[in-house]
């Protein structure tokens, strides 16, 4: 069967960038962030599911599996 | 909803992501999928971390987490009762009790271990009650959730019930139980983090959780209670006009500590098949001690922001409301949108597109548990038991009924969106069927838990106790009534005759009547009825009769009872602090 920390470390990494992406672009914009008191909730949620997305990609067989090979090659 | 959400192309981008992976795990898994034992038990392969996650990802619902937010916004920290007394106990019982037996006895499902353990009809009985409960419950959770997009994103019912409906169907049907479970483990994680802003968000705009204590004093004393009632748990329980949820502590301890809880969490199938799918029988019994432990820490993700909103609301300066029902400003408050409310007050764009993709992926994990447990009890319950059995040809048979399996995941989810529909003509029936159905459990517990521990009990004794369990429970909710019930679906259909100050207490009450008059009958049926099976046939099935487990070849810290000796110590450190 797959292991299922790759998709989801692939997902949250997407998701992370996406979202980090979009809270840089949109960084300074008040009128947009009064909503979240004035916290730029993208940057933060972004890269929270940047860090979760690439530590489960990074502990996940399929990552794992490829480290080892180089390391033996 | 005063104002519809507008969703940004941020927003939608979200949405698309989620959804690419969700179908492309079923995908991924369609090749795994050989024969019925793949499909319906995702071939006991499942890790126990996964399956853990799983098993308590398919119990966070769109439901549970509508009604759990909307709950802390009407009882405040007395809704954490239903996590911290009403389902970690359960949970650490059914991992050391009782999930060898439903694992080892390598039963497929629920109604196959009474079948093994006491006979037919009362397997029979069991299926088919369930097999109609999940599609209701599925039906009923569809229709919440096309009515919440309908009414916040503006999104045609219609169209809305069946796009979702084919997401899940799609990988439900393409990868089964185990795309189920993974899918469940993905949406577990985006539940956490579509949501975790609202935590942060909300308690920074109460000055904390110091801050939101304070705002919520005048509300409390002014409603005539003490002015810390709604940031405690057992403080104001003495009596049950003391605090907003009118239930004393015997009633916590007794309905929902005892009954509800050990009812949900030990017999469920839905949730039980989750563990039974694990890699071994040790990953199957750490499954619910691994799952209590993100349980317990729940109530911060979807309670408190429930509470900071009751404190919102009756701030006028915040600029926060909930909406009415029906939106008609003389009706009661709709506390199942605060979670919406709280989404539109506090997210941008972006973040709002997570918190949405949580509130469908909280949906998404509701049913497909409801349809990968539906379609196993079908294929193999019913399907298998009177209308094809197994012939000699064990590989056909496995084709065969993976192919059962498949068209009744079909099947299933075409019943869940006609119940939908049924429940915009008839919402009232549905909410009635759901409370009837939440009390099935209650004498199913008795039943079962008489079954593993007590080697007396019989055939005749355990269905006369599971259908006159049932009964007892319908005609206790037909002759009482909670205070101010304006329908007859609240109770007293038949004639009232006695009224209880909320429904909560109502709820209750039935669950210990039917989970009594079950436990009584089934005790007194088998001391006068013969048992039929013999101590060999019983062997791994009851407790007496099943040799002891032996751990001593594992780490001490590896084994089940240090786990859940981690776990209860730190549920009742929770307790103590939210005392």
């Amino acid at each position: 069967m797959i292991d299922i920390r790759f998709p989801i470390g692939l997902m949250f990494t997407i998701l992370g960038v996406i979202v980090t992406g979009y809270g840089l672009g949109t960084m300074g914009n008040a009128e947009m962030y009064a909503k979240s008191l004035h916290l730029n909730m993208n940057l933060i949620s972004g890269v929270v599911m940047l860090v979760f997305g690439l530590g489960m990609l990074l502990f996940s067989d399929v990552v794992r599996n490829m480290l080892k090979k180089k390391k033996t090659q | 909803m005063n104002t519809i959400f507008v969703l940004g192309w941020i927003d939608k981008l979200v949405l698309i992501v989620y959804f690419i992976f969700v179908l492309g795990i079923g995908w991924a898994l369609k090749k795994y999928m050989k024969n019925a034992n793949a499909f319906l038990e995702a071939g006991r392969s499942i890790p126990a971390w996964v399956a853990g996650l799983a098993f308590i990802s398919t119990n966070l619902g769109a439901l549970e987490v509508m009604g759990m937010t909307g709950s802390g916004a009407k009882y405040g920290m007395l809704t954490t009762h239903f996590y911290w007394v009403g389902a970690i106990p359960a949970m650490i019982f059914l991992a050391l009790f009782m999930m060898r037996f439903y694992y080892g006895s390598k039963a497929r499902s629920v109604p196959e271990y009474l079948k093994l353990r006491f006979d037919e009809k009362t397997r029979a009985l069991n299926a088919i009650l369930f097999a109609v409960m999940t599609v209701l419950a599925s039906g009923i959770s569809m229709y919440a959730l096309a009515i919440l997009l309908e009414s916040a994103l503006g999104w045609n019912f219609t169209v809305s019930l069946v796009i979702s409906g084919a997401i899940v169907l799609g990988y439900t049907y393409l990868g089964g139980l185990s795309s189920a479970i993974y899918n469940e483990v993905l949406q577990f994680f985006i539940i956490c983090i579509g949501l975790f802003p609202l935590v942060l968000l909300s308690l920074k705009d109460l000055g904390g959780w110091h801050g939101l204590q304070a705002s919520l004093a005048p509300i409390a004393a002014a409603k005539g209670y003490a002015q810390d009632v709604y940031t405690t748990t057992w403080k104001y329980t003495a009596s049950a006009g003391q605090n907003p949820m009118g239930v004393a502590w015997y009633g916590i301890a007794a309905g929902l500590g005892f009954v509800l809880s050990f009812g949900y969490w030990c017999t469920n199938f839905l949730i039980v098949q989750r563990a039974m799918a694990a890699e071994s029988q040790m990953a199957a019994r750490k499954v619910p001690l691994i799952g209590a432990i993100p349980k317990m820490f729940v109530p911060f993700l979807i309670i408190v922001p429930g509470i900071a909103a009751l404190a919102l609301m009756n701030n006028p300066s915040m600029g926060f409301s909930i909406p009415h029902m029906h939106n008609d400003p003389t009706q009661p408050l709709n506390y199942d949108y605060t979670i919406l409310a709280l989404l539109q007050h506090y997210l941008p764009a972006g973040v709002l597109g997570l918190g949405i993709t949580a509130l469908l992926a909280s949906f998404m994990s509701g049913m497909a548990g409801n349809v990968s447990a539906f379609n196993t009890v079908w294929t193999y319950d019913i399907y298998q038991s009177y209308i094809r059995p197994t012939t000699s040809d064990a590989e056909a048979d496995g084709k065969h009924y993976l192919k059962v399996g498949r068209y009744a995941t079909i099947v299933g989810i075409l019943l869940s969106i006609g119940t939908a529909y049924i429940a915009t003509k008839f919402g009232n029936i549905m909410d009635f069927l759901q409370t009837i159905f939440s009390m099935i459990n209650a004498p199913l517990f008795a039943v079962i838990f008489l079954g593993m521990f007590w080697k007396r009990s019989t055939g005749h004794g355990a269905f006369i106790g599971l259908l006159v369990g049932f009964l007892a429970a319908l005609a206790h909710h037909g002759l009482t009534q909670p205070m101010g019930a304006d329908t007859v679906f609240k109770g007293g259909w038949i004639t009232v005759l006695h009224q209880y100050p909320v429904e909560m207490a109502q709820n209750f009450w039935t669950a210990i009547i039917a989970c009594t008059v079950s436990t009584v009958l089934t005790i007194s049926i088998s001391l006068m009825t013969k048992r039929k099976k013999s101590d060999e046939q019983l062997n791994g099935l009851v407790y007496a009769l099943t040799p002891k487990l032996d751990d001593s070849d594992i780490e001490w810290y590896k084994r089940p009872w240090f786990l859940a000796t981690i776990v209860g110590a730190i549920c009742i450190a929770l307790t103590i602090m939210f005392w």
